[in-house]
């Protein structure tokens, strides 16, 4: 009995210490960390709000964390920036209001922390998005086409809609139309830049 | 065991033995039964989850209309189906009747254990739809939304309650070395869901502690739930059908405190280069190369437990998975704490290998382990016998080879995966194109483990079907039936199949 019952505390004990150390003494040594003020008065980084945010909640159910990543490693470890996906390493500062943990362990595609730096064309966000294979020959990310919607008529083509080019129009599909969840998305995406220079990720 | 085969008719001490044995496992019939027909019910589920994930990642445009089969759904859903769906409720089965088995007292709580048996199924049935619907967090292993943790909740908490009750009305005073495993795998893992979903899903915490949860709670689901309940198991039926006591009490003292210290610092090693404090992944580190104490330990002690006995794998179905468990258990544990160095990581992270490490684990090291449970403990609850030995057979070897293939092209591409990633001339559609062949006979393994699945659910539907058809009297009661059964079955179908 009383062995048993010492093993029940052993094992309570070992989980709550590991609990203790790797998560909350974090949380305490850096609940003071504020956004950081830069020379011209920005401060980075800020909430996101409005359609961004609703474009992370897209980013979410969609589950595109699966394939990309949103994390620079730093210099001397890994590719990440001489590829370009970044101009600093990430840091905790950059996660500050980030209300999921989009850091991602995946990179069937390539990093998105500063996608919106590095592809900051909306159209091609649409036709990546609609079908990746019409901007990225090759690529095995899934098309998304329940995110647009197709006319035929390219004279009626809406504000907003992005032609297809040529080798990919139909006699039914001559561009796409992101539906509002396509909107948010590529919002999202276009915000996605934490190039801003933080005194720590030098 | 081997005395009794033997003796034609068992001494009346013996006989007694037996037939408390035989009350112990009617006491778990519904139980178990419940856990254990829906745990491979969600292995079917999970294994089609995963055949279409895996076929969208080198036929992308497969299904690519429907935005609740989207690869970015599909691949949450498996990963949820197999680790709550079959992973746990195979655990939870085991668990109970290893304990009830081990301190000789029947399952308590007849009622309600069977009802917690249905409502993890909903729980798990309302996650999965969730996750395909979009409601999914998308924080890994923990995708089901939070309201699941009301079901979970409720039957981890009626679980733990029959855990003590069991502890408290124990009539055998030696803890024997599963019992620890059980007793820990039954505490941290309500503790480490609730902590895990509150930290990774609560309002105001720091992006960075969520992804420090995130990870100490994933790496600890297997570290500290399957882990202990396989490793439990391991040490129950080696010994157990061999005939051989446990080489070292000491090691196995040795080995479950090592782990309990040190598997729980060992998560954050999934985060090395990521926005953490440096101290955090030092740890992660640290944790890692520890658990080489742990797991050299239990291999020693059940190697040295197997050594002389290895024929057993011939005969028994048994033993043959649990082997095949606990020999993966070594690799993939020497395996992860490689993966840890940062050299090392610097190649592997982000890349197919660590996919490949994550099925090793959980599929060659746990499922096997709980596949060899689930053919000595259900023939027992139900008073019935597995119908073809050659549907066991194929079940072993496509598993086997499946999980083998798997791991292999995945290690391969994976590493290569990461070396070009890391050499920033190569353009990624270049990785993309080198590893499509490599995600392609992926599919092909897939095909072979879900083949082996559905041996295997057709053995458990025809149990059940014979359930307290072949075995009239208590279990054990027949001599002849522990191995030289199994024997007559194997030999019977050898012939056959030769
Ligand atoms: C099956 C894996 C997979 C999934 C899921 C996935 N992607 Fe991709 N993604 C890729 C691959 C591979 C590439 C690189 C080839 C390309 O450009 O298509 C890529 C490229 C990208 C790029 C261009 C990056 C660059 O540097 O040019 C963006 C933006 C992107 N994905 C966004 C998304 C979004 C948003 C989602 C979720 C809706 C998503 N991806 C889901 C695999 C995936």
């Amino acid at each position: 009995m009383n062995k048993s019952l010492l093993v029940y505390l052993g094992v309570l004990f070992t989980v709550v210490a590991s609990l203790s150390g790797l998560v909350l003494v974090p949380d305490w040594q850096f609940r003071g960390i504020q956004p950081y003020e830069t020379e011209d008065g920005i401060r980075y980084p800020q909430p996101l709000a409005g359609s961004t945010a609703l474009g992370r909640e897209v980013y979410i159910d969609l589950g595109c964390v699966y394939c990309h990543t949103q994390q620079v490693r730093p210099e001397g470890f890994g590719a990440d920036l001489d590829r370009g996906w970044g101009n600093r390493r990430t840091v905790m500062r950059d996660y500050l209001f980030e209300p999921r943990n989009l850091t991602g362990t995946m990179r069937t595609g390539p990093d998105l922390a500063n996608i919106g730096a590095r592809q900051p064309s909306r159209d091609w966000h649409n036709l990546h998005l609609y079908n990746p294979r019409i901007t990225s020959p090759g690529s095995n990310m899934p098309p998304h086409p329940f995110l647009f919607t197709v006319g035929g008529d390219e004279s009626r083509r809406p504000l907003g809609a992005t032609p297809l080019p040529a080798e990919w129009r139909t006699p039914g599909a001559a561009y796409i139309l992101p539906t509002s969840r396509g909107r948010h998305l590529v919002d999202y995406l276009l915000s996605l830049n934490k190039s801003v220079a933080l005194p720590e990720a030098q | 065991m081997g005395a009794s085969t033997a003796n034609p008719l068992p001494a009346p001490r013996e006989q007694a033995d037996l037939a408390t044995r035989a009350q112990i496992d009617r006491s778990c019939r519904q139980t178990v039964s419940i856990y254990y027909a829906s745990a491979v019910f969600w292995l079917l589920v999970g294994s089609l989850l995963a055949l279409v994930a895996s076929l969208k990642m080198h036929l992308p445009g497969f299904l690519s209309g429907w935005e609740w089969l989207t690869f970015g759904r599909v691949r949450p859903a498996h990963l949820n189906t197999v680790i709550y769906g079959w992973a746990s409720m195979a655990g939870v089965g085991t668990l109970l009747w290893l304990q009830a088995r081990l301190s000789r007292v029947r399952l308590p709580l007849p009622l309600l254990l069977p009802v917690t048996g249905l409502i993890w199924n909903a729980g798990v049935v309302y996650g999965t739809a969730a996750i395909l619907m979009g409601y999914g967090t998308s924080t890994e292993w923990l995708e089901f939304p939070v309201p699941a943790l009301a079901f979970f909740g409720f039957c981890l908490a009626v679980i733990i309650y029959a855990s003590l009750l069991m502890m408290m009305r124990r009539k055998v005073h030696h803890t024997y070395v599963s019992q620890w495993y059980l007793y820990g795998a039954i505490l941290w893992f309500p503790f480490l869901y609730v902590a895990g979903l509150f930290l990774t899903q609560a309002p105001n915490v720091n992006g960075t502690v969520r992804a420090i949860s995130n990870w100490w709670f994933a790496h600890n689901v297997l570290g500290l739930w399957l882990t202990p309940i396989g490793l439990a198991s391991a040490y129950y039926f080696i010994p157990k059908v061999t005939g051989r006591p446990v080489h070292s009490y000491h090691l196995s003292l040795l080995g479950f405190w090592t782990l309990a210290l040190f598997y729980n610092w060992a998560g954050t090693h999934h985060l090395i280069g990521g926005p953490i404090p440096a101290w955090v992944v030092t740890v992660g580190i640290v944790g890692s190369m520890m658990m080489f104490v742990p797991v050299i330990t239990v291999a020693i002690n059940h190697h040295m437990t197997m050594v002389g006995q290895f024929h057993f794998l011939r005969t028994s179905p048994t033993l043959r998975f649990v082997v095949f468990g606990a020999m993966s258990y070594t690799a993939v544990s020497v395996q992860g704490s490689l993966t840890a160095l940062r050299s090392w990581n610097e190649i592997t992270h982000f890349t197919h290998y660590t996919i490949a490490h994550a099925h090793l684990g959980v599929y060659a090291f746990y499922s096997m382990l709980a596949f060899g449970a689930m053919y000595y403990i259900l023939p027992r609850v139900l008073r019935s016998e597995w119908s073809s030995a050659p549907l066991i057979k194929l079940h072993f070897w496509s598993c086997g080879a499946g999980i083998a293939l798997y791991f292999l092209a995945l290690t391969w591409a994976g590493i290569e995966q990461g070396r070009m990633m890391n050499n920033p001339d190569v353009p990624f559609l270049r990785i993309v194109a080198y590893t499509l062949p490599w995600l392609a006979s992926r599919s092909v393994a897939g095909v072979l483990m879900t083949l082996g699945h559905a041996a295997f659910a057709l053995l458990v539907w025809r149990i059940f079907r014979d359930a307290g058809k072949s075995l009239p009297g208590p279990t054990l009661l027949t001599p002849a039936r522990l191995w030289p059964d199994w024997r007559r079955l194997w030999s019977r179908a050898g012939r056959k199949t030769s």
